[in-house]
């Protein structure tokens, strides 16, 4: 009982790893561009394609993917902010959200043309293979892997935006970019930049869910449509605050699944309607965060 | 004589629809310090603005030492030495004391240390950490300026800078544009404290419906100082 109650924390722990990362990178881009990234899922499945291409027609291993896929999705991102979303910041939300949901559903067929529906397996890189003792219990090597990996990019991450002058330099961005610009920042190539980055943690993550499932053309919906209830959840406020709330959520819905099965698919959409009913600015969120 | 350093002719500038500014035409000279003075609505803020391109669809003409630069982007003309202290200060509550000082990357040589900064203004070292926005009104405003002179710009916009402050304060900010007039810098001065403001600056240009209609000595405000108050209904 306890054994496989460790096993369910660390089975949440895994998912929180996964929309920790998205959710951080959604908070990243919400913060500067206003706008809610739909297309997020997306990155991630491209993340998680050029690592299994890569793979299949170049033998990249998945130590170089984890490095070469977040810079090509972020390169793919770039692309999409300068030829298309850049044009509407100046319109309401709305037309973003069309835009980027637009973008999804190009790309996610574009893809199924081209790979088909049934996802392919990408194989665990060696080294991760097998189980590790963790003392308490014995539990795959390669997701206690997740969690550490992901635990590491969210906390540099964060270290890079509280504590670092480019951090600053953001974080004022996103309170007053007319004054920021006047300073002398290029605010729109920050903007640019922030987008790139945001992708490539999607990305990043995509590569990290490639072992776990299969490589997919849809994968991105599956994983994006939770995470949108994790960032109601923590709210668009803060980035410590979306990390946070990733992996609570993670591990809170893994424990419902394992105390009631039944509820295992809608504890999470369960969670954002009692969270949106006592505090609808989120766990972490501001009235300033949401505006 | 010194050189024209900043030179705007028939500034003309919209928000949407609504006119503000019916052609601005003024001049700052190389190391002068000039204000504009008008009652609220204007066009001040809307002058300033303009000159930084902070706002779209602007027309006329607007030179730096000659060279025309209505139409570039604001963080290209920050790059060629002009800094702006904004209404209300503009200190970012997302940062500290330290982070909004640091903020302005240095556009040119000969900006302030941070060690003449802090010795004139030492609580902007002792608070470091603080939360930019638990200064007190004074202190945010002193941070404003300084972060402006560590930047090096030579010609420096400032609005309002002494609004809502204790009498100690504005003089403290009024020893302040002293010094970096000593220093050369050059300021154009948004200013409806009447009192301040002939006793930093050069001249002033009275602003009227988006308009300059007067340039006025020190002596010339001095001497039509009721009139003038009455007219900006301060
Ligand atoms: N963002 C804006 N949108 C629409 N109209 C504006 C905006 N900012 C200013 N205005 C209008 O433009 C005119 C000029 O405003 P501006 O802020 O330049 O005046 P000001 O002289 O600086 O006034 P104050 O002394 O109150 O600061 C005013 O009629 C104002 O209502
Ligand atoms: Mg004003």
């Amino acid at each position: 009982m306890l054994e496989s109650l460790g096993g369910q924390i660390f089975n949440g722990l895994v998912s929180g790893a996964f929309y920790a990362m998205l959710s951080l990178g959604l908070a990243i881009i919400f913060g500067l561009l206003r706008i809610v990234n739909f297309a997020h899922g997306t990155m991630y499945m491209l993340g998680a394609f050029v690592a299994y291409v890569g793979a299949q027609s170049l033998g990249l291993n998945f130590w170089v993917a984890l490095i070469a896929s977040p810079i090509v999705v972020a390169i793919v991102g770039i692309i999409l902010e300068r030829l298309l979303l850049c044009r509407l910041y100046k319109l309401d939300v709305l037309y973003n959200l069309l835009l980027t949901f637009g973008i999804t559903l190009f790309i996610e067929d574009a893809m199924r043309l081209k790979f088909g529906m049934q996802g392919s397996p990408y194989v665990i890189p060696g080294k991760l293979e097998g189980v590790v003792n963790l003392g308490f219990m014995i539990y795959p090597t390669y997701r206690v892997f997740v969690i550490v990996a992901s635990l590491i990019v969210c906390i540099a991450t964060w270290l890079l935006i509280e504590k670092t002058s480019l951090g600053a330099t953001l974080r004022a961005a996103t309170e007053n970019p007319g004054l920021v610009r006047a300073f002398g920042i290029n605010v729109p190539a920050l903007i640019t930049g922030v987008f790139g980055f945001g992708c490539a943690l999607a990305a990043f993550a995509g590569v990290l869910a490639a072992p776990v499932n299969n490589v997919a053309p849809l994968m991105g919906d599956d994983i994006i449509i939770p995470t949108f209830a994790v960032v109601v959840i923590g709210g668009m406020g803060s980035i410590l605050g979306s990390i946070v709330t990733g992996f609570v959520v993670g591990v809170v819905v893994a424990l419902g699944a394992f105390f009631y099965p039944p509820i295992s698919g809608t504890l999470i959409y369960i969670l954002m309607a009692f969270v949106l009913l006592v505090k609808p600015t989120g766990l972490f969120g501001s009235v300033e965060g949401s505006r | 004589m010194p050189e024209t350093l900043l030179s705007v002719r028939n500034l003309q500038a919209w928000y949407d629809e609504s006119q503000a500014l019916f052609g601005v035409d003024l001049d700052v000279r190389e190391g002068e310090v000039v204000t504009l003075v008008g009652r609220n609505g204007v066009g001040k803020t809307t002058t300033l603005k303009s000159i930084m391109g902070m706002i779209p669809g602007v027309k006329g003409s607007i030179a730096l030492r000659g060279t025309p630069i209505l139409g570039l982007s604001s963080h290209r003309i920050a790059r060629l030495g002009i800094g702006v202290v904004p209404e209300e200060r503009g200190i970012f509550s997302g940062l500290t004391v330290r982070e909004n000082l640091m903020l302005p990357p240095v556009i040119a040589e000969g900006g302030w240390s941070l060690e003449r900064i802090h010795q004139l203004f030492p609580i902007l070292d002792e608070r470091r950490n603080s939360i930019g926005t638990k200064l007190s009104g004074g202190e945010q405003q002193m941070l404003a300026i300084a972060r402006i002179l560590r930047s090096g710009a030579r010609l420096v916009l400032m609005d309002e800078p002494t609004e809502g402050l204790a009498p100690v304060i504005v003089n403290a900010i009024r020893d302040l544009v002293l010094d970096m007039k000593r220093d050369g810098i050059t300021v154009l001065l948004v200013e409806q404290n009447l009192r301040f403001a002939t006793k930093v600056s050069d001249r002033h240009y009275l602003m009227v419906h988006g308009k300059i209609v007067e340039t006025l000595s020190n002596e010339e405000v001095v001497h039509r100082e009721g009139e003038l108050l009455a007219h900006l209904g301060v």
